[in-house]
């Protein structure tokens, strides 16, 4: 149950603090967001350039990038998703345990980017996993990852803990491990997780 | 810097029944090489990082390419027996026909090495190789065993148009995964039809995403 804003702007000034679960539940989860340490390809170092000092993604409470998937809760896929790395990248995000995030950096992870065309590259990591947020550009400014970042914490932060649209992590239904391809004679097999990924409607 | 005229003529005298060719290059860049026999290409490779006035000590890129069957259409004169009536009389006439023959070309694989002298600040000096034709008999010595950084380059050749190199010391896929059977960089490579979505289509691409959508609708 939502508190009303204003009694709790008012009460706050009496010096009594109310919450709700939920938002101190979501306040917790979006204020502590630790990233996998994982670079792809040229926009890892963009991702590291939103790290360091300059950019300080600290300030948004994700300056631990962890190196095992274990105790990621966001991954950033920064890069080209060759076809090889694919099946790699979809057992990593397996590993992660729940919540877990992830953010498509960049133009190659969203779309396969100028290589979209070619034989090696995987044409988007959301035909995989599912994605959060799509970050496109080429590559992305630090300040449009810090961007994807405050969109991800705006989302985290309107998730309902129950009723339908609460998070994979609270619906014991949901699907937890996404299959792995595997790489075929000639391309991945299959070509992308109908779970996840529609062939969206190009209106021509 | 030599010439490759004057370094083709060091090789026939250093290897015996060498058989090297010149490739010219007609472009400004004219940049000529050296196209080497299979069976005398180590010979000549040993002969040119050894030779005290080569000294062509390294070997900086392997590549591949390849070349399509072509068709010819040359037009040639045929003289014919023509049997022919000239004023009320038959007579059998020699008549000179231009007619269009057509021949197809076999297509090949070639490797390109490009060396250079580190020691003479010489270079660079492109040799090739070339297969007899593009499906079976495709394969050409290895070049490792002469200069060790070609290992890599070798497997890049490799994977990507399909040349096997005898006597590599370890020939398997680099760039694509071990299962995978085509050899991408070859020009009638099919690449696999996953253009189910194009935003921004066009041209061949375009008419194949609209197939897909009729497909599903």
């Amino acid at each position: 149950m939502a508190v009303d804003n204003e009694l709790k702007i008012e009460l706050g000034k009496q010096g009594v603090f109310v919450t709700t679960i939920e938002e101190l539940y979501n306040w917790g989860r979006r204020s502590s967001v630790w990233p996998m340490q994982f670079g792809l390809a040229c926009c890892a170092i963009e991702m590291i350039a939103t790290t360091m000092a300059r950019y300080d993604l600290a300030r948004f409470g994700a300056e631990v990038f962890r190196p095992s998937p274990r105790q990621a809760d966001l991954m950033i896929i920064s890069g080209t998703v060759t076809k090889k790395m694919a099946p790699q990248v979809v057992r990593l995000y397996n590993q992660m345990a729940e919540p877990r995030y992830v953010i498509a950096m960049g133009a190659c992870a969203i779309s396969g980017g100028p290589f979209k065309q070619g034989y090696n590259v995987l044409k988007g990591i959301d035909r995989y996993i599912p994605v959060d947020v799509h970050i496109p550009g080429c590559p992305p400014r630090p300040e449009a990852l810090i961007q994807a970042f405050m969109t991800l914490q705006k989302k985290i932060d309107e998730q309902p803990l129950t009723g339908a649209d609460r998070p994979r992590h609270l619906d014991a239904e949901a699907q937890g491990e996404f299959p792995v391809p595997e790489p075929g004679e000639h391309d991945l097999e299959p070509t992308s997780n109908p779970g996840v990924w529609t062939v969206p409607v190009v209106i021509r | 810097m030599r010439t490759v005229e004057e370094i083709k003529a060091a090789i026939e005298a250093a290897v015996p029944d060498a058989g090297v060719t010149l490739v010219m290059n007609p472009s400004p860049a004219a940049q000529h090489s050296l196209l080497l026999q299979p069976e005398k290409a180590v010979a000549v490779a040993t002969f040119l990082r050894d030779s005290p006035e080569l000294a062509f000590d390294y070997l900086s890129n392997v590549t591949g390419v390849d070349w399509l069957d072509k068709e010819i259409a040359e037009k040639v004169k045929v003289t014919k027996s023509v049997t022919k009536t000239v004023d009320g009389v038959e007579q059998t006439v020699d008549e000179t026909v231009e007619e269009t023959q057509k021949r197809v070309e076999p297509g090949y694989l070639e490797a390109v090495y490009h060396l250079y002298s580190v020691a003479l600040k010489d270079g660079p000096l492109v040799i090739r190789m070339r297969t007899a034709n593009r499906t079976d008999k495709i394969e050409m010595p290895s070049l490792t065993p002469v200069w060790r950084g070609a290992e890599f380059q070798e497997r890049e050749v490799f994977d990507l148009y399909g040349i096997v190199f005898a006597g590599h010391p370890d020939l398997r896929r680099i760039l694509m995964w071990d299962g995978f059977k085509d050899h991408p960089m070859r020009k009638d490579y099919v690449e696999p039809d996953d253009f189910e979505y194009e935003p921004t289509a066009h041209d061949e691409v375009l008419k194949r995403a609209q197939e897909r959508q009729a497909s599903r609708d």
